[in-house]
Order: structure tokens, then C-alpha cells, then sequence
């Protein structure tokens, strides 16, 4: 009986093992694509996020918007936009529609038309009209625009006739047109809203998306998959993939273990400690792309004593960034001299770097009057981000650096939401976070980092609020010219040196592994992932 | 007799049953924050709503009324909102139980198949190589930690040979529509062209965390039915039956296996809620959509309507099956239904 049983199982086993040698599945799945990603998304419209997690499912895969950037050059392209053009006085803009794009035909929504220029009107009024029908429906939460202060920039978004469309701005913004170019700004059906209205779930809007992108959203299951299929109408031309499916796989060594078992064909941030291990192998492929990011280190310019510049210059000289590059970012990071990072084009390329020197700093703590120290706590966020991967590691690290200074210092962490809200109440000394950046326009560091009025709503972990800098800022905005803006930023920069409210400590680059048999998926420096390009060899 | 018998066990699981609710219904007092919420699931209460909330969960009156309330909102399936998805708590298990029963029933006949008869095998050849062979292994294999043994086969299987998938319960690109929530069923039951292969698949999913959650069950098997074949063995009516002519094979089957085989049916049940608690590591170990990640994630999330739920679902699951084997034990053995 026994023996009769093993003779069962064995042919079954081997049946069950060596079927994977030999797959014999329909086009439709072996043209299929597995994208492993590292969280869940928080909804379905990029208007109401902004975590990366998030863009990187949704935005570029289900959307398009008026202007695309450049991935290489950060130039502005034509997308759902032709053209576009500026009134005399900076503060109007028109843009032409492309003619014929389709939404995406589902299960649960028909388009009866192309996209037209009440798509865009309903996109941008949703966020800026209070009184809108579909303004506080999921909450009144646009994080992106209103970070970037669109509520009182734009006053109105008029579609002159089907195909154009008018933007009134209360001032001048040489950053308007990049916002409308990062994922936040894709472009929502205004059919689809309606029918929804209709129906009476408006709510659906921002569950169960409908774009105009190369996939279509098929289903979701919380924690487990997302399912989009080719959109088969694609202005752009439909996608080789068939089928994209966004695996959740929070956890590091589980998404390293499916790659390399190949259930997944792109794997979302590797960990740094495993690179080198992943590079080894024939079949994977590890891509990398110094993002748009930095790390750095902020005091709380309100606090003495790091009210006092001398202390904040002096404890940028005890800092050892060259080990911390080492041991936190495994060499996969370009030390930091400034907020920007080197691949923009506001970038100071002359200024000089700040230089690890603990007898300067211990002279300059003398001269303000700290000969001997002082306490002080760092803390350290408790969650892993692209710019900082490991802030508490980071933190001992400082400390054992001030210690040659005198200065003691204690390391503080709490779970991450009281965390962030203990910081914008200010109740720290000193602060180990970071930023990354939506758009490719170099404001988007300074304001929401630095400025007046950063401080006041609480993102400006320097709590620093200096006129001077914020005219810099403002002045950088009024004009078009980029050589002007451009001097405005070198000063700017220069201006933060001399200040030293926060020393930036690195711009980490971002990775992505992905099976040899992917051609076609970049890292966008500026943005979310795009698949469009995908293809799978078998 | 019988039904006496039944109508007294019945009686013992309604008991159960109350005592199970009054536990879940008093964690709302219990977990910390406000009792509203905790009962509700709704995060974001606006005033206007809170004097209508308070008087829909009954919470403006004495506790018995409340339980009352909360027993009657469990027996209509209204069992409140997770905190983390804003989502009937109810129709979330629904979604992620059948995987949970689906895995452990596949390892409890997995455990079947293999254990009884290798503890037979192990009883009868007690001396020989093969028997003591068997024994030792058993001993091992219940020794080993679960998710130790799963990591091992991971690395081995999948890291290492590259022939089965680490998680999951399907390859993802296989779009199975969910009508049971039992994954091979539903695959026959869906409309697809590549049943074959999406069953075969599934099966290679389903391999190694079967197996790994097997390992327990199986071990147990093959002591019980090890001991408890040499006791009978030992018995004076097998040599009885053996002196009347009966050839072993016969002896085996007609009185050893049916009086060795009972203390192994009260095993299982008393074995299943050690089966599901290995069911909740086997899950978050192969990333397996069932109850007992969902449960674990939401303890890790403070999820407590769902913590609640998920706690009353489990245990009673694991109240039932006990029950069964009991009836099954006491159908099989007269002498138990005096006792």
C-alpha cells in the first residue's frame, strides 16, 4: 500500500516541478509583465497623493498629462497638449488639445466621446473650485497643488471650445508649466465623473480610475495586485505588454527573492546592501538613476544655540559625509553640496564643497562662545526613504563625529506620523530627513524646504524664515528667462552655504532590477515609473 | 441515545459561543481609544453623526443591552468597518478565510495520506530499520521550527533549483475570476481557455506551503498512529483473532487499524488550533492571501474591529472542527457515548 502510494506521488512531484522548464501558457499571459512594488496605493487619482509608492503604480501607467517632461534633458514635451503658448503679460496661457485621444473602455465605463477640453476644465476646477460638485468628495486633500499654493496662483481654467483651453493666473509663475507636467496633473473624464454623479457614487472616481494611459485598471486586490490591461485605443500607439500586473510585495528580501526566482520581471527598490549580490547574477539586470533628491540634516534655527550660525557651520564641519556615503548609502549616493542636486540646471557647480574638518569646527564653537559643548538631540526618521535609507545608522554615526567636538548627542526616533507632526510643531533640536522632488523645476526645493512660509505650515524643518532668501525665491519666479533665474538660484544657493540652516548630506541614487528579458523600463528622474515601453522577450 | 448526545453538544457549543462573544464584545472596552470607534470602525465620526452613532450600537444604555445590541448586529453579519481600508470587517474575511481553509485542509489530508500510513508501517516494522528510520525522522520534523523548515525549502526549491514560486497562491498574470474564493474550484469554474495550466500552477503555488504546514500534522500523525498501533497490537483479542486463523493483513485491518485509529481522530481536533496558528506563520512566510495574514497584519496596524472579528471567526472555526471530531470519535467508539 505504501510502496503503491510513493509510485503516485513520485510521478506526480516530478510532473509539478519540471512543468516549469516548459511553459505552455496563451500569448496573453506570457506577454504579461509583473512589476513588484514595494506598498499599497493610497487611491487611484495622482490629484490626491503624493507618495512615490503610489505615483509609480498609478500615474503614468492609466494617465496622460497636458505636458510630459524629458527624462534626459527636463525639457518640456508636447503630451495631451500640442501647444501652448503665453499672453504678453506672463499670467495666461492656452493650450491645444490633441485631437482623438481616447479614454479607456471598461467594465464599468463606456466613453461615448475623445477627450475634449472639458476634461481638462473638470481636472483642474475639481481641485480649485471650492463650490465644485467633486471638490470634497474623499475629502478636500489635493496635497500637490496645495503645496505648491495653486489655490491662489490660478484663477480660473475656461475651456474657450472643444480643443482649447484657458489658464488665468493671479501672477506670473515660471513654474506653472512644470507643475502641470509632474504626475499630479494627470487628466481625469469629466464623462466619467458625471455618469458617477448619476449613479450616485461619486466616490468611485478616485477608486476605480479612468485615463487616457496605455493600460486600463482591470482590478485591485488590497495588499496583493493591481491588474491593468493594454488600453487597445492608445493615442500613442497600444503597448507591446498585454498585460501589467503591480505585485505588493512590502517586504525587501521577499521582492529580492521573486526576482530572482522570476515571478517578478521588475523589482522596485532593491536594497543598497543587496546590489552588489543581484549584479553578480547573469540573468539581472540593475539599473540606476540619480534621482531628483537629497538628504539632508536640518537644525531648528529657532532653538538656541543653533540660532547662532557659527554653531550650525560649526557642527557642518564635524560632520564625516564621506564615511556616512560609505556606510548608509553603500557608496550608491553623490555627496551633497548643496539642495540641489547636480543634474539640475540650477545647480552651482563652483561652489565649494563643504569640507569635514573637526579642528575648524571646534574653533568656530569657541567663537560662539561653546568651547566646550553642549547637548543636543538628533532624530532620526524611523522609516526608510530613497534619499535617507537608514537614518538611525546615520544618526550614531553623527554622533560619534560631534563627540570629537564635544558636543553630545542623543538619538531620538518615534513611529513615523507622531514623528512628523512633533517636527512640524518644532519640538526638535535637529532633524536627519530629506526631500524629493515632483518636477524637474529647482522652486520645488526651496519653497516648500525653506521659505516663510514653509515655516508657518510646518515643511520647513529649519523652521527658518529668512526675507532675504525668500525674496531670492520670489524674484526667481516672476521671470521666464532662465538665465536670470538661474543667477537668482546661484545666489540662493550661496546665500543657504553662508546660513547653513540644513547641511545637505547626499542625493541617493534610485535603483530597480529587473529580469535581462525587460527592455524598455527606465527610472524617470523626475516622476513615476512608465511602462508604455515594455517589452518582454520570451 | 444519540441524540441526547448531540443535543447536549449542541448546548456546549451555544455556550461557547456566548462566552466567545462576550470576549470580543468586551475588547471594545478594552483596546484603547474611544468605544465608538473601536465598535464602529468608522475613523472620521463628524459630530452630527455621533449622537445617532451612540444610539444605532445601543451605547447609551447598560452593557447587557449593548452585548445584545452586538449580538444581533454579529448574527446579521454587520461586524463594523476596518480601520485601515474604511470596509465592512466581514466581507474583508470573506474574501481572505477560503484561502486559509483551502491551505490547511491540503495539509490535513497531505497529513493523512502520509501519516497513518507510515505510523502503521512504523508499528508493525517496529524493529526494523525502516521502522526505526521513520521514527527518527518523525521526531526530527516535529522538532523543527516551521518557519526555519520553510525558509530552507524556499532556498533549496526556489532560490536554488529555480523550480517552484516563493508566495503567492497563483502566478499573478493568471486573472482568475473569484466565485468560491477557493482557488481550484474557482479556476474550473471560470471561463478561461488555460484551465490546465492555471491549475497546474496553482498547484506548483500550493506545493511547498502544503507541505511546510504539513510537516506538523503529519509528525503527529505517525507517533499517534505508532503508539497507539503497538497498544492495540499488544491487545489479547489480535492474539485472539491471530489464534482463530485470521491472516495478519485481516488482523490489521479489522481490529488493529479501527481501534488505533480512534485516538487519532481526537488528535486531529485537538491538533487543528496548533494546525491554524501554523496556518498564520505558513501564510505571512509564502506571502498566502489568508486569514491569518490579514489577522497579523491588522494586529500590526491596531486594526482593532478587524482584530475582533478576525479573533471571533478564528476561534470559532477552531471550536467547531474540535466538535466534529468529538461526534466523529463518539460515532466510531460506543464506549465513548456512555461515558
Amino acid at each position: 500500500m505504501i510502496r503503491a502510494l510513493l509510485s503516485l506521488m513520485v510521478p506526480c512531484g516530478s510532473v509539478l516541478i519540471l512543468s516549469a522548464c516548459q511553459p505552455d501558457i496563451p500569448e496573453t499571459i506570457q506577454q504579461g509583465m509583473v512589476y513588484c512594488a514595494e506598498g499599497s496605493p493610497e487611491s487611484f487619482n495622482p490629484q490626491r497623493v503624493t507618495s512615490g509608492t503610489t505615483i509609480d503604480a498609478i500615474s503614468q501607467q492609466l494617465y496622460d498629462r497636458l505636458l510630459d517632461i524629458d527624462p534626459a534633458t527636463g525639457e518640456l514635451l508636447p503630451a495631451l497638449a500640442t501647444q501652448w503658448r503665453l499672453s504678453q503679460d506672463g499670467k495666461t496661457y492656452w493650450f491645444t488639445l490633441r485631437p482623438d485621444v481616447q479614454f479607456h473602455h471598461t467594465a464599468f465605463f463606456s466613453p461615448s466621446r475623445a477627450l475634449n477640453a472639458t476634461d481638462v476644465t473638470f481636472t483642474f476646477n475639481r481641485i480649485l473650485q471650492i463650490d465644485h460638485p467633486y471638490h470634497a468628495i474623499g475629502g478636500t486633500n489635493y496635497p500637490y497643488f496645495q503645496s505648491v499654493d495653486w489655490g491662489s496662483l490660478v484663477k480660473a481654467v475656461i475651456a474657450e471650445n472643444n480643443t482649447t483651453v484657458r489658464f488665468e493666473l493671479a501672477r506670473p509663475d515660471s513654474s506653472f508649466l512644470s507643475n502641470l507636467a509632474t504626475d499630479f496633473a494627470s487628466i481625469l473624464s469629466a464623462e466619467y465623473a458625471q455618469s458617477l454623479m448619476q449613479l450616485g457614487t461619486p466616490e468611485l472616481l478616485d477608486l476605480r480610475p479612468i485615463g487616457t494611459g496605455p493600460f486600463f485598471f482591470k482590478e485591485y486586490k488590497k495588499d496583493q495586485f493591481i491588474r491593468y490591461y493594454r488600453h487597445p485605443e492608445y493615442w500613442r500607439g497600444k503597448t507591446e505588454l498585454t498585460q501589467l500586473v503591480f505585485d505588493l510585495v512590502p517586504d525587501n528580501a521577499k521582492r529580492m527573492a521573486k526576482l530572482l526566482t522570476h515571478e517578478c520581471d521588475v523589482v522596485a527598490y532593491p536594497r543598497n546592501a543587496e546590489l552588489k549580490l543581484i549584479t553578480e547574477r547573469p540573468d539581472v539586470e540593475v539599473q540606476s538613476q540619480t534621482s531628483m533628491n537629497v538628504g539632508f540634516w536640518a537644525f531648528n534655527t529657532k532653538k538656541p544655540p543653533f540660532d547662532n550660525v557659527l554653531v550650525r557651520k560649526a557642527l557642518a564641519y564635524a560632520i564625516n559625509k564621506d564615511a556616512i556615503l560609505d556606510a548608509v548609502y553603500f557608496g550608491y549616493a553623490d555627496k551633497a553640496k548643496t539642495l540641489l542636486p547636480p543634474t539640475s540646471w540650477a545647480f552651482y557647480h563652483d561652489l565649494a564643497e563643504q569640507q569635514y574638518d573637526p579642528v575648524k569646527a571646534k574653533e568656530l564653537l569657541a567663537q560662539a562662545g561653546y568651547p566646550q559643548g553642549f547637548r543636543m538631540d538628533i532624530w532620526a526618521m524611523p522609516v526608510q526613504r530613497l534619499y535617507n535609507p537608514n537614518a538611525l545608522k546615520m544618526a550614531e554615526l553623527m554622533q560619534a563625529d560631534l563627540a570629537k567636538i564635544g558636543v553630545r548627542a542623543s538619538v531620538v526616533s518615534f513611529e513615523w506620523n507622531s514623528f512628523r507632526r512633533k517636527l512640524s510643531e518644532y519640538e526638535h533640536d535637529s532633524v536627519l530627513i530629506g526631500w524629493a522632488a515632483d518636477n524637474a523645476d529647482p522652486d520645488n526645493f526651496f519653497r516648500p524646504l525653506l521659505s516663510c512660509s514653509a515655516a508657518e505650515s510646518g515643511s520647513n524643518r529649519a523652521n527658518w524664515c529668512d526675507p532675504n532668501f525668500d525674496n531670492l525665491i520670489n524674484q526667481a519666479l516672476l521671470t521666464a528667462d532662465i538665465k536670470q533665474r538661474r543667477s537668482f538660484y546661484l545666489t540662493a544657493q550661496l546665500y543657504i552655504d553662508e546660513q547653513m540652516p540644513l547641511v545637505s548630506i547626499a542625493h541617493s541614487k534610485r535603483f530597480q532590477a529587473k529580469s535581462i528579458k525587460v527592455t524598455g523600463v527606465t527610472i524617470n528622474p523626475y516622476g513615476g515609473i512608465s511602462m508604455a515601453a515594455a517589452r518582454k522577450s520570451l | 441515545m444519540m441524540l441526547h448526545y448531540f443535543l447536549r453538544r449542541c448546548f456546549l457549543i451555544g455556550f461557547v459561543f456566548v462566552a466567545l462573544t462576550i470576549l470580543a464584545f468586551s475588547l471594545s472596552y478594552l483596546f484603547p481609544g474611544e468605544v465608538l470607534t473601536n465598535i464602529s470602525g468608522l475613523t472620521d465620526i463628524k459630530p452630527e453623526q455621533r449622537q445617532s452613532l451612540i444610539e444605532y450600537y445601543a451605547l447609551d444604555q447598560s452593557l447587557l443591552q449593548q452585548y445584545i445590541a452586538y449580538l444581533n448586529r454579529i448574527l446579521d453579519g454587520e461586524w463594523g468597518l476596518s480601520f485601515s481600508s474604511q470596509q465592512p470587517v466581514l466581507s474583508e474575511i470573506v474574501a481572505v478565510f477560503p484561502a486559509t481553509i483551502e491551505l490547511a485542509s491540503y495539509a490535513l489530508l497531505l497529513s493523512f495520506v502520509l501519516g497513518i500510513p507510515l505510523g502503521l508501517f512504523a508499528a508493525v516494522k517496529a524493529d526494523s530499520f525502516l521502522g526505526r528510520l521513520i521514527s527518527g525522522i518523525t521526531l526530527v520534523a516535529y522538532s523543527i521550527p516551521i518557519f526555519w523548515w520553510a525558509l530552507l525549502l524556499i532556498m533549496l526549491f526556489s532560490l536554488t533549483l529555480a523550480v517552484l514560486p516563493t508566495a503567492g497562491r497563483i502566478s499573478v498574470l493568471f486573472d482568475i475570476p473569484t466565485t468560491t474564493g477557493f482557488m481550484l474550484p474557482d479556476i474550473w469554474l471560470s471561463d478561461i481557455s488555460y484551465k490546465s495550466e492555471a491549475t497546474l500552477d496553482a498547484l506548483r503555488h500550493l506545493l511547498l506551503p502544503a507541505v511546510v504546514l504539513a510537516t506538523f500534522p503529519t509528525t503527529v500523525m505517525i507517533r499517534f498512529t505508532r503508539d497507539s498501533m503497538l497498544a492495540v497490537l499488544e491487545q489479547s483479542y489480535i492474539k485472539t483473532a491471530r489464534a482463530k486463523g485470521l491472516s495478519r493483513a485481516q488482523v490489521l485491518y479489522h481490529h488493529g487499524l479501527r481501534n488505533a485509529l480512534l485516538p487519532v481522530i481526537r488528535q486531529i481536533g485537538l491538533q487543528f488550533s496548533t494546525l491554524i496558528t501554523l496556518a498564520m506563520i505558513t501564510e505571512v512566510i509564502f506571502s498566502w492571501p489568508g486569514i491569518g495574514q490579514w489577522l497579523l497584519d491588522s494586529i500590526y496596524q491596531r486594526n482593532y474591529p478587524a482584530i475582533q472579528g478576525g479573533l471571533l471567526v478564528v476561534s470559532c472555526l477552531v471550536i467547531v472542527v474540535n466538535m466534529l471530531t468529538e461526534i466523529l470519535h463518539t460515532l466510531f467508539n460506543p464506549l465513548a457515548r456512555k461515558a
